[in-house]
């Protein structure tokens, strides 16, 4: 019953690889940033992000200062100070956010595409994004919340546990910078070091630019041009240097008087665009990425009642992303959760999945896909990975097709190459009583 | 700037007049319903962007229905529904949806308990008849229950304990009501938790989990006569058993402010303030303004960056690091308008209290201006767009307006409701409610974390 049941999947599984994704228009703009459009007549709304080489791995010597920097452009911009910037977007119902990761960074803008409601909220978006103030006293006030941030950060012991592993994984290296800084670089963070990060990495040529949403191409490219135009004019960005290899073990342990210790084991993983991606998503899903059916999840959770949330997955960055797998624990339970966690690594990059869970694997990411693209939300975030790492355009058309073909072996191969276990980093943070 | 806003104001009527009633994709599209014969409500709401259907499935059983020392048990149940049945034993429900592409998941309130999947449309049978089958014959092992409530502790942990702000809310909550059940956690206190027992969870399923205190709801690309069809085949021959409501625990009368302490390892002081407030649920249709109004003043507060304590504490007076307000418009019991803030490095929790207090005293004294009434309402619209694009989000509230008592026909009255709200009608609700006598606050002194002697 099961075997006729999961074959006529499959073979609903290999018709969808003829399932393409949605129709991806892509341009260069007038300054040179590519552009990818969708359209997305159906709701009244369009989406803009604006994503750059501008993640907290540029901070260089000055943790935090992407975060600053991106915090400042809603602050003062053009004639418009912070109200009127805040009065401008929000009299018409629009929303703007910007966002600070590791290696890209985010501006966005969602709106409503009543002509004139859009073009207020499109003005205000390109003010901001095109002539920031950068204001003493607005750095000064920045400064304070980031301050407060940072405090909250050192509070929560899930936060210390992330810090301390990019710490751990990429010694000396920009993928290693604290997000939101650290109290001495806070502290020296000047309005000059943010006008100079802002040139620098945001310019027209290192951006890209994706939209989705109810207009046409025509209008599509008018607006790419406009943002393009008020972004910095400077050349792209030079690329960061990749991440020495770190080939020791180490556990790191910080004592936190929280109740429950947060565990992070992991190491360099994959590039984002590297033909090993695949099996390694692939095989994660029955490692630790599948949910309620992963073996982690199986494991600790279900058998051991050890964990609320365990998980694993690979992170593709730039340069090699992390490996990562976490969990948290009472305290006194964290030697038997980290015991069966390697356990399940050891056995996965040894043997690889069985037959049964790479098939199951395979029908829930295949069937799957239409649910990563059922909204524009979704489609545009798509959208932006793709452009930011020059993805080829059919990525999305061939997804299926490619996480269709990979076999066993594959799995295996690219675990054996890319994990050893004997060489991962642990952070524990809370594992011990206070001295 | 008049001109400004008598322009906006033009627009904005322009919008609701012209574009919201007449393009079916400005305002939510239709909602079509059936009552089975044993009482279980289907809701249908179609939509055919994608090939992908949410299927929700709430019942109307949550912390609220507790009683004290049984705290916590709708939200073990919900995760001793995911430990299987005779027919689909162990972790197989997940599995199965996972093995045809879905994600499935469950959710629990103060008023409600939901289960959900999200998968291809021409999937749902297999996720019909699944939900079905827990309903009336889930294991609830002795053995995996065990496990379970260890997993639930752990999360309350992760959650709550480690959590200075979410413990701060838990006691805000125990503390404003007394006898109201929305004292009560969601997730249960610890020790409520470790005592909940495989008899008493039986009794619980059987007592609420019943066709007529269900309701299913369907977003996404299916036909309805499709969708009540596959309900009718899959629930419709299960027997229903009338539920027999709690005794109402009415919360008596508050005669003055509260004031709780919490002196935890933290890094920042904290602060929330909580005020009695009545919900749309509870009041009578003459008397709903009042809600929209207390969901309208917490716009003017927190409605984004150019709203009152973004400007005035955050930006202006520089006393906040960050500050938001809320209501819980849609709850089916009377529940707290809850303003919270972080002060900034240099300010103390008093001074804060003191600011977000005078803000208060300032919507009692003065009415809001026409452009704050406008940019509020603005925001109205959108957010309505906006939430059409999550089928998600969309099922989420048919499933929530239906089993907290509203029916999900509000959804499409909530512009006009909005829009009626006056100036005159916001200082009213603020004089009305937001007294003295109506609040608790809670503030964080954290302590230093290498004085706490090892337990």
């Amino acid at each position: 019953m099961t075997r006729i049941l999961t074959a006529s999947l499959l073979a609903l599984a290999i018709s969808a690889q003829a399932q393409a994704g949605p129709r991806i228009e892509h341009w260069t703009s007038d300054s040179g940033t590519p552009v990818y459009f969708i359209a997305a007549p159906q709701i009244p709304m369009l989406d803009i992000q604006i994503v750059l080489d501008a993640g907290n791995s540029r901070d260089s010597t000055l943790p935090g200062l992407s975060q600053i920097t991106h915090a400042l452009l809603n602050t003062g911009a053009g004639d418009l100070d912070a109200d009127a910037i805040a009065q401008q977007f929000e009299d018409v119902g629009a929303a703007y956010n910007a966002e600070v990761w590791l290696d890209r960074s985010m501006l966005s803008l969602r709106t409503l595409v009543d002509p004139e409601w859009r073009e207020q909220a499109l003005q205000t978006f390109v003010t901001v994004i095109g002539q920031p103030g950068f204001s003493e006293s607005e750095l000064e006030r920045r400064r304070k919340q980031m301050q407060v941030a940072l405090k909250k950060i050192e509070e929560d012991p899930g936060s210390i546990a992330k810090r301390a592993f990019y710490q751990t994984v990429y010694p000396d290296h920009p993928y290693s910078s604290p997000t939101a800084g650290t109290s001495d670089s806070l502290a020296a963070i000047t309005r000059s070091d943010a006008e100079a990060f802002y040139q620098t990495f945001f310019s027209a040529a290192g951006a890209v630019v994706t939209m989705v949403g109810a207009i046409d191409r025509a209008e599509a490219e008018k607006i790419a041009n406009r943002i393009s135009q008020a972004l910095p004019q400077g050349p792209a960005p030079e690329p960061l240097p990749a991440p020495s290899a770190v080939t020791e073990a180490k556990t790191v342990t910080i004592p936190h008087p929280s109740e429950q210790a947060h565990v992070l084991i992991g190491q360099q993983g994959v590039a984002r665009g590297e033909a090993s991606h695949f099996p390694l998503y692939l095989g994660n899903y029955t490692l630790g990425g599948g949910g309620f059916s992963s073996r982690l999840m199986q494991e600790i959770r279900n058998n051991q009642g050890l964990a609320y949330s365990v998980y694993s997955y690979f992170f593709p960055m730039r340069h090699l992303g992390p490996f990562r797998l976490g969990f948290q624990t009472r305290k006194d339970q964290v030697d038997q959760a980290l015991d069966a966690a390697y356990a399940e690594v050891r056995r996965f990059v040894a043997d690889g999945p069985t037959e049964e869970e790479l098939e199951h694997s395979r029908n829930s990411l295949v069937l799957g896909f239409p649910l990563r693209i059922a909204d524009n939300a979704s489609m545009i975030d798509y959208l932006s990975m793709i452009g930011y790492y020059r993805l080829p355009l059919d990525y999305l058309d061939t997804w299926t097709a490619r996480i269709s073909a990979i076999s066993h072996e594959q799995i295996v191969a690219a675990f054996q190459d890319r994990l050893d276990p004997g060489q991962m980093i642990t952070v524990i943070v809370g594992g011990q009583d206070q001295p | 700037m008049r001109h400004m806003i008598d322009r906006l104001s033009l627009r904005f009527l322009l919008l609701l007049a012209l574009v919201l009633p007449h393009t079916a994709s400005a305002e939510p599209p239709p909602v079509f319903t059936r009552t089975l014969d044993n009482g279980l409500k289907v809701l249908v709401q179609p939509d055919t962007r994608a090939p992908v259907a949410v299927q929700q499935l709430w019942y109307g059983v949550g912390a609220a229905h507790e009683s004290p020392g049984q705290t916590g048990i709708s939200h073990a149940l919900e995760h001793m529904m995911f430990r299987g049945t005779e027919r689909y034993p162990g972790e197989s429900f997940s599995h199965t949806i996972a093995s045809r592409g879905g994600r499935d998941n469950a959710f629990t309130g103060r008023d409600y308990t939901a289960y959900y999947q999200i998968l291809s449309s021409d999937q749902l049978a297999i996720a019909m008849e699944m939900e079905a089958d827990r309903m009336q014959n889930l294991l609830l092992a002795e053995a995996d229950l065990e496990k379970e409530l260890e997993v639930v502790k752990e999360e309350r942990r992760l959650r709550t304990e480690d959590r200075p702000e979410s413990l701060a809310f838990e006691q805000l909550q125990a503390t404003a009501f007394q006898n109201h059940p929305y004292g009560q956690p969601v997730i249960g206190w610890m020790s409520d938790i470790a005592q909940l027992d495989q008899q008493q969870l039986r009794d619980w399923q059987r007592r609420w989990y019943t066709p007529s205190n269900a309701r299913l709801v369907v977003v996404g690309d299916v036909d309805p006569e499709q969708i009540f069809e596959m309900a009718e085949e899959h629930f419709g021959a299960i027997p229903n058993r009338e539920t027999t409501p709690v005794p109402r625990r009415q919360e008596p009368v508050q005669r003055g402010a509260r004031n709780v302490s919490m002196h935890i390892p933290a890094q920042t002081e904290y602060l929330l303030i909580g005020y009695k407030t009545p919900v749309m649920a509870q009041l009578p249709k003459k008397q709903r303004w009042e809600a929209y109004a207390l969901s309208m003043l917490t716009s003017i507060l927190d409605g984004g960056n150019a709203s009152r304590l973004a400007k005035r504490l955050v930006r202006d007076r520089k006393i906040a690091a960050s500050a938001s307000a809320s209501y819980s418009l849609y709850s089916a019991l009377n529940s707290l308008l809850v303003l919270d803030a972080t002060p900034n490095p240099g300010h103390t929790a008093e001074e804060m209290e003191q600011a977000l207090l005078e803000e208060i005293a300032d919507l009692q004294a003065n009415p809001v201006s026409e452009a704050e009434l406008q940019r509020a309402r603005a925001q109205v619209i959108a957010h309505m767009v906006y939430a059409q694009d999550s089928l998600r989000h969309r099922a989420y509230m048919i499933g929530m307006l239906e089993t907290n008592g509203l029916g999900w026909e509000i959804e499409q009255q909530l512009v006009a409701g909005y829009q009626a709200v006056t100036a005159t009608q916001l200082q009213e609700v603020a004089q009305r409610y937001l007294t003295d006598h109506a609040r608790t606050t809670v503030t964080i002194h954290p302590i230093d974390v290498t004085a706490i002697p090892t337990p």
